[in-house]
């Protein structure tokens, strides 16, 4: 057990200057501690998309940082994070993943709490004296915001709104749900996995072109020569940008920035099935059309500091599990129209498949990636991790003002590194 | 295997074991071309993140895979360019606690547990599922028509798998 007041007095931020950090912040248990602590319950962290509460009484169990939660849809369609943990000793009050219910009875001694987290009865009330009001005993509730249909809460009451807070980055979020073909985004199932790593080693990543072509030569090798020049992510202009607040972007494919241009552009080959079987269901041309081309997905990753991105066609999604053990969900999504897009969800879901999750055909070699970067950290005291690669970003791409760099650039994790080191000196 | 038809008792659970016993083998060894040939064409392999799901076609799977999916699988395993397969975690599967589940003139259905240990890096990780089979005949012997691997932690985090279970 450290002691809080050592964990205050180190200086911490110290460990990143510039374009540079010291290898203790992916080991340093101590450090571990203290990010869970002036982040994890400082900041907005992501706890769901909307369509993960398809409903009144819905509910999914997740965390915030290392605490475990309870996110509920109240039967009024009100959101809330409560933690999961019951007010009486502790016991946690639901261990499913997610479901249906309009009451939390705690399993050890009864206590029942309605999805708004309120105590609603105690068993054998006659064992408290009359001063015990179960008015004052609520589940513990976080502060609850969403942008775009994305779900996030925090511990901190002082916290500026979450809009203030994702700034620049809502542009983004906006160019991301594009991706619903107009019926709006929907969570349509996810993988799940840890690696023996730290959790910043994934942050980085999301904002990582450069490792792309060479981790993921199998993957391009994979696929046929339309769609491997769609991957080609260093060779067409693309940039990374800081968007304030420790959010990045980092655009790939820039022709797949807005899914809503260029409609009326033909329908690659590869979709002509695809766009057949559409047609087939009703939809006019026009819907045809903006189905397909939303159905790979943006051609951007969108990281928002400290636990989530709209990368391409998913979130992604990091826990800090231990201060070398971090859990990764990538959350597959499609579109919110039901059985008439069933075949624009069936291959993106086979989209998904074939990159993504423990078998997929990049994520295994992201994972050793990222474990490698733990092992190898074991060495070499002293030494810094570099993440000061870049030159200018393409001329006309990024929003003046904002710092931007080529597309192989360490822009994004400068930038998360930025806003850990503001939140760690804090 | 060349007389042998599904209607008649000559296809016995001997045999089925015996043909999944080489199939687990084929799988440890990375004999990953041979295990291709195990297949029917129109054969799928699947691996679901959910437990008792019916639908895996309109699922989230870990993988669901198709003749034209097993062979770019198996190109990637053997590439040498995956850094998760390049070497993969050594194996040590067995299967076994058969139960045959449903038998019809071309196929038989069976269940069994696999639990494969895995290993690299100093560290076993062991994964215990459930398999489902449907093994058909074919005119050059048994093939496998369909293999569902439900792993009992499927619902929950796995982690990086450079092979094939
Ligand atoms: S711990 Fe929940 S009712 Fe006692
Ligand atoms: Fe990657």
């Amino acid at each position: 057990m450290h002691s809080e007041d050592a964990v205050a007095e180190r200086p911490w931020g110290a460990l990143f200057e510039g374009d540079r950090a010291d290898g203790a912040i992916y080991r340093d248990p101590a450090l571990f501690d203290a990010e869970m602590d002036r982040i994890f319950k400082n900041t907005w962290v992501w706890v769901a998309h909307d369509s993960e509460l398809p409903g009144p009484n819905t509910f999914k169990t997740g965390h915030v940082g290392t605490s475990p939660v309870l996110i509920t849809r109240d039967k009024k369609g009100q959101v809330h994070v409560l933690l999961n943990r019951c007010r009486h000793r502790a016991a946690s009050v639901c261990e499913k993943k997610k479901g249906k219910q309009s009451v939390f009875v705690c399993p050890y001694h009864g206590w029942s709490y309605d999805p708004d987290g309120s105590l609603r009865k105690v068993p054998h009330r006659w064992g408290y004296d009359e001063n015990f009001d179960p008015a004052d005993y609520p589940l513990f509730s976080l502060r609850v915001e969403q942008y775009a249909g994305m779900i996030f809460a925090t511990f901190n009451a002082d916290a500026p709104p979450l809009e203030e807070h994702l700034g620049a980055a809502r542009k983004w979020m906006d160019l991301f749900m594009k991706q619903g073909g107009g019926f709006g985004v929907k969570v349509l199932g996810q993988h799940s996995f840890r690696f023996p790593g730290n959790w910043k080693i994934q942050l980085e990543n999301t904002t990582d072109a450069y490792h792309f072509p060479i981790v993921h030569k199998t993957f391009l090798d994979s696929l046929d020569e339309e769609t491997e020049n769609v991957f080609d992510v260093l060779g067409q202009g693309g940039w990374v940008e800081d968007l304030g607040n420790g959010h990045s972007v980092m655009v790939m494919i820039p022709s797949l920035i807005d899914l809503e241009a260029d409609l009326e552009a033909p329908i690659p080959d590869r979709f002509a099935d695809l766009a057949a079987e559409l047609a087939a269901e009703g939809h006019d041309d026009l819907t045809v059309r903006r189905l397909v081309r939303a159905v790979g997905g943006t051609g951007f990753n969108l990281n928002l500091f400290p636990n989530v991105a709209c990368s391409m066609a998913f979130f992604r999604v990091l826990r800090p599990v231990d201060v070398a053990t971090t859990e990764i969900t990538h959350v597959a999504i499609g579109m919110d129209g039901g059985e008439s897009v069933g075949p624009a969800n069936r291959a993106r879901i086979r989209l998904h498949e074939h990159f993504q999750g423990p078998m997929g055909f990049g994520t295994p070699d992201d994972a050793e990636g990222w474990e490698r970067v733990q092992r190898g950290v074991r060495a070499g005291e002293g030494m810094p991790i570099l993440v000061n690669r870049g030159v200018s970003a393409p001329e006309g791409t990024a929003e003046p003002g904002h710092e931007a760099g080529d597309v192989s650039s360490e822009v994004g994790m400068r930038a998360a590194y930025r806003m850990w080191k503001r939140m760690m000196d804090e | 295997m060349s007389a042998v038809t599904l209607d008649r008792p000559a296809v016995t659970l001997a045999d089925l074991t015996a043909f999944i016993w080489a199939e687990a083998d084929l799988l440890d060894r990375l004999a990953y071309k041979d295990w291709l040939k195990l297949w029917s064409t129109d054969g799928l392999y699947i691996v679901p993140v959910e437990r008792g799901v019916a639908d895996h076609a309109n699922a989230v799977n870990v993988l669901y895979d198709d003749a034209e999916m097993r062979e770019m699988r198996v190109k990637r395993l053997l590439s040498g360019f995956s850094m998760s397969s390049a070497p993969p975690a050594r194996t040590v599967r067995t299967v076994s606690r058969f139960v045959e589940t449903a038998r019809n003139e071309t196929s038989v259905d069976l269940r069994a547990a696999q639990v494969i240990v895995e290993y690299k890096y100093e560290r076993h990780r062991l994964l215990a599922a459930d398999v489902d089979y449907r093994i058909e005949l074919s005119a050059e012997g048994l093939k496998l028509a369909r293999k569902v691997v439900t792993l009992i932690n499927c619902d929950d985090p796995l982690h990086g798998i450079g092979y094939l279970l």
